[in-house]
């Protein structure tokens, strides 16, 4: 593999950028492998990576439906954050965390990583005391948090509304300064590239149809491209996970639901800082190229249509101008929406299943961007083990029996409000 | 934007409505023996299907009713809607 740096980059521009080694081959299905992996989303991509480079496993497949990127990962709004309250969560995403900073290294890819700080805004003072008790849980899980008054807010993002007659005013906010975002894309496509470099079959166009399951084991995969036979399968499916699990004659804690985003006509930069309101569901960061880049509530009921609908977006918007009315004047130029997994707790599944050879990785809600890497790295291990990692051992599929839920909000079972 | 038809008030926008998930789940009879795997399916697991779906809405800014509607949850098409004590045939 070439690997990216500023000779090559040199010595490419010296023939037009002409002969450049395609980031990724094309390869036709074999009839067997020791891995499938389904769904060449974000998690998908980084858990064939890890069990190549962390298990030495490569005879592995990754098989996609589309093509590599087309689901939620490349169509979230690339928040990275680790600030939980509950350990599990919290140290499964610092775990993650780390693997971020240095990822754009491990995949000589620029991801793009920008731990520009996240501030969740206060609007109540029973808000700064939740807020507060969340800071100190992480601090006690080393992981940085700030709470900062209203002055201290409004010295960060003055572009916010301070007014003295508004109806959420700005009591203060909780910031983990190291949060941020990345370049999604790069994130499939560096995991993709290192994967395929090391091995991994990656099948675009194939899709899975049907299991082979025998005496409670898996043997393969039905596929729109024929027969594929495996000893372990990944499902990494995100928002389909519903589908493949009737297939497989499994009902799920989980509940396929659609959540927009859209961006705003590039500006000149306002905004260094991701924010989320904190009276409702509404959250904006600005991109490198200067759109704002805005997402919030559900749609509202179970959908796969991948696109939204207004009256969601315009709910969404209203809160937004209410924190920062400036962008009342701002053209939007895109709106899109992905169909999620929303699990009954808020958090995810990485477990094994009651069928042997069969690995369940879903429930990423809205936060499966950020856990990429620690989703692909604690998956890769569950899978070439066969068993589950500590950092995982929360997200078992059979808390909702037992009653350990991580229910981080405490939000209960309706997962369209959460 | 969906319009639903109320059976009692007729057709109306989405936005008078809020959503109640899934109308075939049926809570466990009472005074029966109930196992854990009952109320599991009950309390959290959901086959949120693809395709023609049964479920419930409250008309919040109408009547106030509960109501079941039959949506396809990838084309938003909606087929029949019943009245809460109706059965779904
Ligand atoms: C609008 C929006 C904003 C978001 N914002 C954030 C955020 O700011 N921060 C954050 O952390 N998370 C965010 N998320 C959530 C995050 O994007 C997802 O949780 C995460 O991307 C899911 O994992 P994935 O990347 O593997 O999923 P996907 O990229 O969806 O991968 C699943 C893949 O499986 C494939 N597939 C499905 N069925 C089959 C089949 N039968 N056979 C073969 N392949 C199949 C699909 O085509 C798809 O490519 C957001 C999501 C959306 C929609
Ligand atoms: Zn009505």
């Amino acid at each position: 593999m070439q690997k990216y740096s500023v000779f090559s980059l040199v010595k490419n521009a010296l023939s037009n950028h002409e002969n450049w080694d395609l980031a990724w081959k094309d390869p036709t299905p074999k009839k067997e492998y020791d891995v499938v992996i389904i769904g060449g989303g974000g998690h998908g991509l980084a858990t064939a990576y890890y069990l190549a480079k962390e298990h030495n496993i490569t005879n592995v497949a990754i098989i996609e439906k589309g093509w590599i990127g087309g689901g939620n990962v490349g169509r979230n709004t690339t928040i990275i954050r680790s600030n939980y309250m509950h350990d599990d969560n919290a140290l499964f995403s610092e775990f993650g965390m780390d693997l971020w900073r240095r990822m754009s290294q491990d995949l000589n890819y620029n991801v793009m990583f920008s731990p520009r700080g996240i501030i969740n805004l206060a609007h109540s003072d029973a808000q700064m005391n939740t807020y507060a008790r969340r800071g100190n849980s992480m601090r006690l899980n080393g992981i940085d948090a700030v709470l900062l008054n209203r002055e201290e807010v409004r010295e960060i993002i003055p572009m916010a509304d301070f007014s003295e007659n508004v109806r959420f005013p700005i009591f203060g906010g909780l910031m983990q300064p190291s949060a941020g975002t990345a370049r999604h894309d790069a994130v499939a496509w560096g995991y993709a590239r290192q994967a395929d470099d090391m091995g991994v079959d990656i099948i675009q166009n194939c899709e899975v149809i049907g299991f082979d399951v025998s005496a409670g084991k898996i043997n393969g995969v039905r596929t729109s491209r024929g027969d594929i036979k495996a000893k372990k399968i990944g499902l990494c499916v995100a928002g389909s996970t519903n589908i493949l699990a009737e297939k497989l004659n499994m009902t799920l804690p989980i509940e396929t639901h659609l959540l927009q985003a859209c961006v705003s006509e590039p500006v000149k930069p306002v905004l260094d800082k991701v924010v989320t309101f904190g009276a409702g569901h509404f959250y904006i960061s600005q991109s490198d190229k200067g759109e704002m880049v805005m997402g919030g509530d559900l749609d509202g009921y179970n959908s796969y249509a991948q696109r939204g609908n207004l009256p969601t977006l315009q709910h969404v918007l209203t809160e937004g101008i209410a924190m920062m009315p400036f962008l009342s004047k701002l053209k939007m130029l895109r709106t899109w929406g992905g169909i999620m997994d929303m699990s009954m707790d808020g958090s995810p599944i990485i477990d094994k299943t009651h069928i042997e050879g069969l690995y369940l990785n879903c429930g990423w809600c809205y936060g499966g961007f950020k856990a990429t890497p620690a989703s692909g790295w604690t998956f890769a291990h569950t899978i070439a083990q066969d068993r589950v990692h500590e950092l995982n051992a929360g997200y078992s599929l059979n808390r909702f029996n037992t009653g350990h839920l991580l229910d981080e909000k405490g939000l209960g079972t309706k997962t369209w409000i959460s | 934007m969906l319009h639903i038809k109320c059976p009692h008030c007729g057709l109306r926008s989405q936005n008078e409505f809020s959503y109640g998930g899934d109308a075939t789940v049926k809570r466990p009879e009472l005074g029966k023996e109930i196992s854990d795997k009952d109320w599991d399916n009950f309390v959290y697991n959901r086959k949120s299907l693809r395709g023609k779906h049964w479920e419930l809405w409250q008309h919040l800014s109408g009547c106030r009713q509960w109501i079941k509607v039959q949506r396809d949850t990838a084309t938003h098409e909606i087929f029949k809607t019943l009245k809460a004590n109706e059965e779904i045939s």
